[in-house]
């Protein structure tokens, strides 16, 4: 460790962190459903693999596009050599239009306020050095995705405040939350210069309503700061609400061209709704020509591959392709959804209502011995241990009240989750006539709220995982 | 501009320096044989265009590679979830190989200590994030690549303190040199976290002596704090691969492996030039220290290849016989054009640092200075964008601390292109001649000044410029 920066040094510990647990046992046992049907199945990434078939089908129909073809001719020099921090013309029109279709054509983006960056862990990153000095803080309303810490945080030097949501009233960011975690800031002495939410959310599965999305422009404008929204899971809403990007929200209040839509800016991904994770596409969207100018120069540090560019202007330049998709992944997920709810269901345990994403914000606080964080930790361990499902602890999300687990349901198949669901429903069952016993005697016990482990341990965890598992 | 960072404001200007014009008035008037024969031709690109044949027939013998295919069977599941940022480990191995084979296989690597990162541009700027804390400086060789500037101290906080190198000696790198540069950055109050070089160097084109090698190399033995990146992004570009010593060479030579320095030495690669792949964004970190290894895997989260690349690549790298086929007709190529470059400047009484490497020459037009000044190199500069209708680079961008000396491409042009760039430029030299020759009875009255004077805009400035053109420009 000599020698090495302080960014390095200060992470360098945390490997010996019991969060690590379910990543390591879920590798060493992994389930297979012919080699290893008793290993341990991965609930904890989320993966959408739903809609691989869509995919692989318009690949086999169009093998221009990966083979380096355009109209049957080579065009393997022109790729090879176009590394235009710009990006390809016609894949951020195809990405600009794609981003519409999700919103409905509601709204509309300019392919020219698009800045493409490697993932939106690449996007979130430039965002922070864009917006934020050294110090300055970001509100994020709790429970948030846990490698925001690494990404927002590590190489920026930016802080970030929590803005607590809870379970009263379905984890819903109010006005009280928001200026709490203002002052909460200036008590640290940190300058406020953004909130960023994920919508919709990771982990929750919910959609901002209308009234958040409203508290949150007007919170901006009245404190002069940035809202960041990412909106990687945009195309993954299968409720039967459509849903509302903070793009309507300005074009509702007839603020698309005023000074507040300049502090707007959105973050978007085709790791989720598409299932690409590996093939590192990320973009911010900014009114802000400055911000648009600097982001470009930034994504210099991570430009997309121009052969994945091009694979995907071809494929989101098919309209076709693209309705149908849309249409069939929000399908899927839905069903899947509701199969995960109702095995959870039957298991005695229910979920926060959601209609998004790929993951249940599932409610175990029932299960835990004690409302405390230990006792969410040692559910957990035996949920990995025992039933042998890897899913996240609400402690990992910053989450301020115990119980609450992220569960994602669109990394197996069909048969797996059934089998997972069976698994939980048996050890719900087993532990019920337990716990019959043993409640008594805990309910003079005062809940403690301490955590176990500091937050640093446990996010450096998470880091030294899969870098995108959101 | 309170509502956005340093680092976004301070880089919003610049975009009227001079040094803007060449890469402007090239976008504006492109050369292209056919359809603008008068057009600029465009010198200032490090592109290799010379090797993509082999590449493309490559391809078309090897389908699967490109369509998610292994052995007739789709992967494209595998690859569309594959983010896991210790790469693929059949890339990393055959990118390994590779590195091992472009040093003639003198030294191996270790894919173990291998990170991949998107470009040469993410390496650089990652490993300054883990050997240094802002404000520390690292200690680099003039001329370099202008880049740097933007890529190991924008983000960073780290600063770049100047070797000076001159033409007296080719631009070696002295013991002198190096400690001058050391005591400089002490009088700053800046602490030396390292040095680095461009080996094969870009815009020399001459590849690192064992001499200068040694220097280095003692110097951070003396020094015990001090790293040592060594940037061998153009290694394939040798035009003799005997004549390149990589760091990792030297550490094998004196048995350094046993020794701090081992965990000292750095080097970072790209797939860029050696086989012209710049739009693939591949690059490299190679380094002995793991805990190096393991910070830099995490922040390559921020820049991580795509999958769909690394696949194509593992298949192309591991195919020995193309790999092996490749470096030598790359070499050959390669030294033929440069070859073309020189003889044809040699021709209009221009010489060139004599160089064995790279993409390009360095070339001494300082006789045809009015002034040995840096107002004079851009004067010749705007004349040669202007009125030769060629864009080459003037050494005040790579910080060269004599003025009168130009960076010239040679790989990213037909060879009927080169000839009629070298055409128009003997038109232009021998036009100046004659101009020249009566000029001169005049000033030889005159004393010349050997004042040298500041580049007419701010470094910084001149930075902007290259940072707001295409993105990894060498």
């Amino acid at each position: 460790m000599k020698h090495l920066s302080t960014k390095v040094t200060s992470n360098a510990h945390g490997q010996d962190s019991s969060y690590f647990l379910g990543w390591e046992e879920y590798e060493k046992n992994p389930y297979d459903e012919i080699k290893n049907p008793n290993g341990i199945i991965q609930m904890g990434l989320a993966e959408n693999q739903l809609c691989f078939d869509l995919i692989e089908t318009w690949l086999a129909k169009n093998p221009d596009a990966a083979g380096l073809k355009k109209d049957g001719h080579s065009i393997f020099k022109e790729l090879a050599l176009f590394q235009d921090y710009h990006g390809l013309p016609e894949f951020k029109k195809a990405l600009a239009e794609f981003m519409e279709e999700i919103r409905g054509n509601r709204v509309t983006f300019d392919p020219r306020k698009i800045v493409l960056a490697a993932g939106s862990t690449s996007a979130n990153e430039t965002l922070m050095f864009c917006l934020a000095e050294p110090g300055d803080a970001f509100l994020l309303p709790t429970p948030y995705y846990p490698g925001f810490d690494r990404d927002l945080k590590w190489r920026t030097g930016a802080e970030i405040v929590p803005i607590h949501c809870s379970s009263s009233n379905g984890f819903q960011i109010t006005e009280s939350a928001l200026q709490q975690a203002y002052q909460q800031a200036q008590k640290l002495d940190l300058k406020v210069k953004g909130v960023l939410v994920t919508n919709p959310s990771n982990p929750l599965g919910t959609m901002l309503t209308r009234k958040e999305l409203n508290l949150l422009v007007d919170f901006i404008t009245s404190k002069n700061i940035h809202l960041i929204s990412d909106e990687i899971y945009s195309g993954t809403v299968f409720g039967f609400e459509h849903f509302v990007s903070v793009m309507d929200v300005l074009k509702d209040k007839k603020l698309e061209n005023s000074e507040v839509s300049k502090r707007v800016h959105v973050v978007y991904s085709l790791s989720k709704d598409l299932g690409l994770p590996g093939f590192r596409v990320g973009a911010i969207y900014s009114n802000d020509e400055m911000v648009v100018s600097a982001a470009t120069k930034m994504s210099s540090f991570g430009l997309v591959s121009s052969q994945t560019q091009y694979l995907l202007s071809a494929l989101l330049s098919d309209k076709k392709f693209t309705s149908t998709y849309l249409d069939e992944n929000q399908k899927r997920l839905k069903i899947r959804q509701k199969q995960l709810v109702s095995g959870l269901e039957a298991a005695g345990v229910t979920c926060l209502k959601s209609n998004a994403g790929l993951f249940c914000w599932v409610d175990m606080r029932h299960l835990l011995d004690t409302n405390t964080f230990e006792a969410e930790l040692e559910l957990w361990k035996k949920i990995v241990y025992e039933v042998k499902l890897n899913i996240s602890p609400g402690s990992s999300c910053h989450c301020t009240e115990p119980g609450w687990f992220r569960v994602c349901f669109a990394n197996m198949s069909e048969d797996t989750l059934d089998l997972a669901m069976e698994r939980l429903k048996e050890y719900v069952e087993s532990t019920d006539s337990r716990r019959v016993i043993s409640k008594s005697s805990h309910e003079r016990i005062k809940s403690l709220r301490k955590r176990t482990v500091s937050n640093w341990v446990f996010r450096v965890s998470w880091t030294d995982r899969v870098p995108d598992e959101r | 501009m309170d509502l956005l960072s340093r680092k976004a404001t301070c880089n919003s200007h610049g975009q009227d320096s001079s040094y803007f014009l060449g890469w402007e008035e090239y976008e504006k008037n492109p050369y292209d044989v056919i359809k603008n024969p008068q057009g600029l031709i465009q010198m200032g690109l490090a592109e290799n265009q010379l090797c993509f044949d082999l590449l493309e027939s490559w391809l078309a013998n090897n389908p699967d590679a490109a369509n998610f295919k292994r052995d007739g069977q789709s992967i494209f599941r595998e690859l569309a979830l594959f983010q896991d940022y210790h790469g693929l480990s059949s890339f990393k191995n055959a990118l390994a190989d590779f590195m091992s084979e472009n040093r003639g296989n003198r030294v191996s690597f270790d894919s173990n200590n291998l990170v991949l990162t998107a470009g040469a541009t993410s390496a650089n700027e990652t490993l300054m994030f883990c050997l240094a804390n802002p404000g520390d400086a690292f200690l680099l060789p003039t001329p370099y690549y202008p880049g740097f500037d933007r890529d190991l101290k924008w983000r960073t906080g780290v600063e770049i303190v100047p070797i000076q190198c001159s033409s007296t000696n080719g631009f070696r790198i002295t013991k002198l040199a190096l400690e001058e540069a050391y005591e400089q950055a002490k009088k700053l109050n800046l602490n030396v976290k390292g040095i680095l070089i461009t080996n094969p160097s870009n815009p020399l084109g001459t590849t690192t002596t064992q001499t200068e090698l040694n220097i280095l190399f003692d110097f951070i033995s003396k020094n015990k704090n001090i790293h040592l990146v060594s940037d061998e992004i153009y290694s394939g570009t040798v035009f003799n691969s005997s004549e390149f010593m990589s760091v990792m060479e030297i550490i094998k030579k004196k048995q350094l492996e046993n020794t701090d320095v081992f965990n000292r030495v750095h080097i970072v690669y790209s797939l860029s030039k050696d086989l012209g792949l710049p739009g693939f964004r591949v690059g490299a970190i190679y380094s002995n220290n793991k805990d190096v290894i393991s910070a830099a895997t995490k922040m390559s989260s921020f820049g991580l290849v795509s999958s769909q690349t690394q696949y194509l690549l593992s298949a192309l790298l591991s195919d020995k016989k193309f790999t092996k086929n490749y470096l030598r007709e790359n070499q050959k190529r390669l030294k033929n054009r440069q070859r073309k470059l020189v003889s044809g400047l040699e021709a209009m009484g221009i010489g060139c640092l004599k160089s064995n490497a790279g993409l390009f020459c360095w070339v001494d037009m300082r006789h045809l200075l009015s002034s040995k000044t840096f107002e004079a190199e851009i004067e010749l500069w705007k004349k040669i964008v202007y009125e030769v209708k060629l864009n080459i680079s003037p050494g005040s961008s790579c910080h060269c601390e004599e003025p009168g000396w130009f960076r010239v491409c040679f790989a990213n042009m037909s060879e009927e292109t080169l000839n009629l760039a070298l055409k128009r430029l003997k038109k232009f030299v021998d036009d100046g001649n004659s101009k020249r020759s009566c000029q001169n009875n005049e000033n030889q009255r005159q004393k010349s000044s050997r004042k040298k004077t500041m580049s007419t805009v701010s470094n910084w400035v001149f930075r902007l410029s290259f940072q707001d053109r295409e993105a990894e420009e060498r």
